[in-house]
């Protein structure tokens, strides 16, 4: 094995900057006469926009533009799109609405975007905006995800009725429906997927600066996906053709998914500059976070499992409302379908299932993508279901899953669902996770619990997600607006540094280290000598970005493409230089190799050669030591993995401590399992987060209630017990690396394992998230209906 | 939110009436106005200066009164808006009942609505705020109506923090300990039966 290679814990080469504080985030950028934008955001969730007087705004100190709505109706400017375009049922488009940059006519929810005021400190700004008048006419709010789409409810655009923008299915409901009625046993839940914040530990921010004489602009940004970014307000906004508008996303402190999309503020900032003639800063505070970053989740959905009088499944019938909220944002309409209903199988051999989705429009933030996106919603309703069934029938709640796993033999397994499963060993990974966490004796550890007046309870989660959404083609034809393939560009230097060029982009996820990782094991390249660039639209390859952790199983294996190439190239020179012919050259740790001799030349060596040719002869190769590759896949990769937790309930506070969490995955192949791990400690505190605490609140006049932290609970770290984490491995069969993606696993696979076993614990099934008062009342409520038996 | 109270006041019901339709009395009484004018009949508006948990603001409001039923019962509505603070919209029937003892006992039901940051940050907050900002104004609103020069005697008798709060006023209320503790007090209550006699024969030679 290469030093560094792959399946080495190298720590993190970035850390060093993020740990001293040396990072370059985007509000740590400051060009040469910045000014500051500051955004008037609505407070009410629904309103006509009668009028907005700018005029004393305008005349407050330090105070350079004021821009609305007009302006960019002016402009000429297109709205923030949707890039994914899904059917209904009878084959006619969606309803996706109209989401202006900024406000016009109308606002749709509390802190939708009204007016940018634009001064010379963030202060001045931030005061002038009071000076805003807005004449808002307020009209009744639409909040109920569940409700939204009743006749009587407030329309939230007048050009989707019902507030519905799409009806969607996926399979036969009628054959589903007389599965159901045959089946020996039927086992319904009615479940709420809480809506949840992402809280990014960075909030957005962007500074837009414009050159007159190139009459270009360049965007600094929090973005996963830089030329996304550049792609979506180019073709879409229309601010600028692609060649003059560079998107830079420098240092990001997380996204999960909040920081895919394209934000008001960010274009804003753009016109803002341009109008002004200087560079334009808006740095979003927490408040502002909480109401304008996308959400995740929101789904009230009602399932009905049947099984056969041994167990088996036999059909599944999924009905899910999914709160887009107010508008519809870059890929929200995706994910409660092809990311959600295409999971439904999990683990199991389930031969018929249905889901039909309706997504509907609120009074609320836009809902899009969440760490998991559609697959932590799936995993918790089939879980959850399971679960159920295996009560009712006073089945094991192990051994009713084992019995109806797809089986190791039968790989590759398509799915009812439209996908194909390449590889995995769902009974590997149960048996290990059993074994970790000792599940045999349980009963003794219950029993122990209960001498100190506490419920033990223990809940499972057999998971399975999708990374890596591909191939184009197939993505294309499901109503995907780009193609999800990625790029890579490998470039020597002289000297022999190597320059990765990705347009995968890390926020966290420790790229730097881990591409690294793949050249020391490709080319024999020492990590020093490896340089990660990525983030500019300027500098790299056009690629999709990062996100539904494809970084490693699409943006790596273009890379190891990209290597392959370089390898090939070095062969031809080496082979002229060792006098040799090509196909007895081999490569391996960093040296080409005569075959069966000890004649060898360094990579460095023959780089060096390839960028001073005096002795490569014309025709040969070109000069030089570059080379790129593009990845498309051939299908999804597929983690899995088993979940199981321990929770202890204290009865007299209904406080839920986690005693244990158990967490066994198959990643295909790791490459660095310090930072897998880490990956895994991060998901799992946010769907503990999701499970326990974290829960995003609006009233029924569609005011968001829990917009900080004191109202919105975060997991921390005396909510978390410490993580027992292993591994199975299958290999992923379509990339050449066997690898599938770590980076939502945790937050997929959690939130039911806790759930289940606090049902386990207090004998009674309560809904997202178990706080301390939920389960106390449903203890109490227990007691009172005892009491009455 | 809802919430409701009931406050005895040491002043006949007309008196009580009156102060209530007063703007003097109102910007006098209500904390943190800062103006208030009466617009209309039955209207009035005002500035207030309001803080809710960490929002600070002044909120600018329209405030009309309906239901006009002297000296018994009227319904006060409005709306106010505190910039990037928020609003606050709602309304509050009061109703005034002779106490058999030649002073008046305020009841009052409110309901309001808050959106923006008031409810985004001070959703917790906004009921113990309110029922702070609602046991100020009556206490301004006694002073006003019934003003209590000899409040210092209950000071004086009983040098608590409870019984130092002028006390011609007593407010009934389950979620205001601190209240129900004052009428507990026998000193209060003593002072408070001096304080009555006094300012009935002040208000009524």
């Amino acid at each position: 094995m290469a030093e560094n290679g792959i399946g080495a814990p190298v720590r993190r080469k970035e850390d060093k900057r993020f740990i001293t504080g040396a990072g370059t985030y985007t509000d740590d950028i400051n060009r040469h006469g910045q000014a500051y934008a500051y955004f008037v955001r609505s407070p009410y969730p629904h309103a006509n926009l009668n009028g907005i007087d700018r005029s004393k705004a305008e005349a407050a100190p330090g105070v350079l533009a004021v821009l609305t709505g007009d302006d960019v109706a002016e402009a000429g400017w297109g709205g923030l799109i949707c890039g994914w375009m899904v059917k209904n049922k009878d084959g006619s488009d969606m309803r996706a609405g109209n989401h202006p940059v900024l406000a016009q006519g109308k606002v749709r929810y509390v802190g939708d975007h009204v007016a940018c005021v634009v001064a010379e400190t963030y202060a001045q700004a931030k005061d002038a905006a009071e000076l805003v008048e807005v004449d808002y006419g307020p009209l009744v709010a639409c909040s109920s995800t569940a409700d939204a789409d009743q006749p009587s409810q407030p329309q939230v655009h007048d050009d989707v009725p019902n507030n519905t923008v799409y009806n969607w299915e996926l399979g036969e409901e009628a054959a589903i429906d007389q599965a159901i009625a045959a089946a020996a046993h039927v086992t319904k839940v009615d479940l709420i997927n809480n809506r949840v914040v992402p809280n990014a530990m960075e909030p957005r921010a962007a500074v837009g600066e414009y050159d007159a004489a190139q009459e270009s602009f360049t965007l600094y940004t929090t973005s996963q996906n830089p030329h996304v970014a550049r792609l979506v307000m180019s073709a879409f906004i229309q601010i600028a053709p692609e060649h003059k508008l560079r998107v830079i996303a420098p240092d990001v402190g997380g996204g999960f998914g909040s920081k895919i999309y394209i934000y008001s503020e960010e274009c804003i900032c753009l016109m803002a500059a341009q109008k002004i003639g200087r560079p334009v800063k808006w740095t979003g505070d927490r408040s502002e976070a909480f109401l304008s970053d996308a959400h995740g989740r929101d789904h009230v959905t009602h399932a009905a499992l049947a099984l056969d009088a041994d167990g088996n499944f036999t059909a599944l019938k999924v009905h899910t409302k999914a709160n887009m909220g107010a508008y519809l944002s870059l890929f929200a309409s995706c994910v409660p379908t092809y990311l959600y209903a295409t999971l439904l199988a999990g683990q199991y051999r389930t031969p018929q299932i249905y889901c039909a989705v309706d997504a509907v429009f609120t009074n609320t933030v836009p809902v899009d993508a969440y760490r998991g996106a559609g697959r932590p919603e799936a995993t918790y309703l089939l879980e959850t279901i399971i679960d159920v069934a295996a009560k009712e029938l006073g089945r094991d709640p192990a051994d009713l899953r084992r019995q109806n796993f797809i089986k190791p033999e039968q790989f590759p397994y398509d799915t009812p669902v439209a996908l194909t499963y390449d590889t995995g060993n769902f009974h590997a990974g149960l048996d290990k996770a059993l074994e970790v966490a000792d599940y045999s004796n349980f009963a003794v550890r219950r029993a122990e619990s209960e001498a100190r007046g506490k419920l033990r309870g223990v809940g499972f989660s057999c998971y399975i997600e999708a990374c890596g959404i591909a191939p184009s083609a197939v993505v294309g034809s499901l109503g995907a607006g780009v193609g999800l393939w990625e790029s890579a560009k490998i470039r020597f230097t002289h000297t022999g540094v190597c320059q990765v060029l990705t347009g995968t982009h890390s926020h966290g996820q420790g790229h730097e280290t881990v591409f690294a990782q793949l050249m020391a094991e490709k080319l024999g390249v020492p990590i020093d000598n490896v340089e990660v660039i990525h983030g500019d639209t300027d500098k790299t390859p056009v690629g999709m970005g990062t996100y539904g952790s494809r970084s490693l199983a699409v943006g790596g294996q273009a890379l190891a493409n990209a290597a392959d190439k370089i390898i090939e190239k070095g062969k031809k020179i080496a082979a002229h230089l060792l006098e040799a012919a090509e196909a007895d050259i081999e490569f391996k740790d960093g040296s080409f190799t005569v075959a069966g001799t000890d004649k060898s030349k360094a990579l460095g060596e023959v780089v060096f050669e390839a960028y001073v040719p005096h002795n490569i002869p014309q025709g040969l190769v070109e000069p030089g030591m570059e080379e790129g590759a593009f990845y498309d896949p051939a299908n999804f990769t597929y983690p899995s993995g088993t979940y199981i937790c321990e929770v202890e309930v204290d009865p007299d506070t209904g406080v839920v401590s986690i005693d244990r969490l158990v967490a066994c995955d198959d990643f295909g192949v790791i490459v660095n399992p310090m930072i897998v791990e880490g990956q895994v400690h991060g998901g799992l505190a946010q769907g503990i987060g999701q499970a326990l605490t974290e829960n995003c609140v609006y009233d029924s006049a569609g005011q968001l209630l829990s917009a900080s932290y004191m109202d919105y609970c975060m997991p921390k770290a005396d909510d978390l017990p410490s993580f027992e984490v292993s591994n199975t491995m299958t290999a992923c069969s379509h990339n050449a690396l066997g690898v599938k993606g770590c980076g939502e696993a945790g937050a997929i696979g959690s939130p039911p394992a806790v759930m289940n076993a606090v049902a386990d614990a207090i004998g009674t099934r309560i809904q997202m998230p178990a706080t301390a008062e939920k389960v106390w009342r449903a203890l109490q409520a227990n007691k009172t209906s005892q009491a009455a038996e | 939110m809802d919430m409701s109270g009931e406050y005895q006041i040491a002043a006949p019901r007309e008196k009580v009436w009156e102060g209530l339709n007063d703007p003097e009395t109102l910007r006098a009484s209500i904390p943190g106005c800062q103006s208030l004018e009466k617009t209309g009949d039955n209207a009035f508006s005002a500035k207030v200066v309001a803080k809710v948990g960490p929002v600070k603001a002044t909120f600018g409001g329209d405030v009309t009164l309906s239901n006009i039923n002297p000296p018994e019962s009227y319904t006060i509505s409005g709306e106010g808006k505190g910039g990037a603070a928020g609003f606050a919209k709602g309304g509050a029937d009061v109703k005034l009942a002779d106490d058999g003892e030649g002073g008046t006992i305020l009841t009052y039901t409110a309901k309001a609505d808050v959106g923006g940051k008031l409810a985004q940050l001070g959703s917790r907050l906004i009921d113990g705020t309110s029922k702070k900002m609602a046991d100020e104004f009556f206490s301004n609103f006694r002073e006003q109506v019934a003003p209590t020069k000899e409040s210092e005697v209950a000071s004086e008798a009983e040098p608590t923090p409870a019984a130092s709060t002028p006390a011609a006023v007593s407010a009934r209320d389950d979620s205001e300990e601190g209240f129900a503790g004052l009428i507990q007090n026998r000193f209060v209550q003593a002072s408070l039966a001096l304080i009555v006699l006094i300012l009935l024969v002040s208000l009524f030679r």
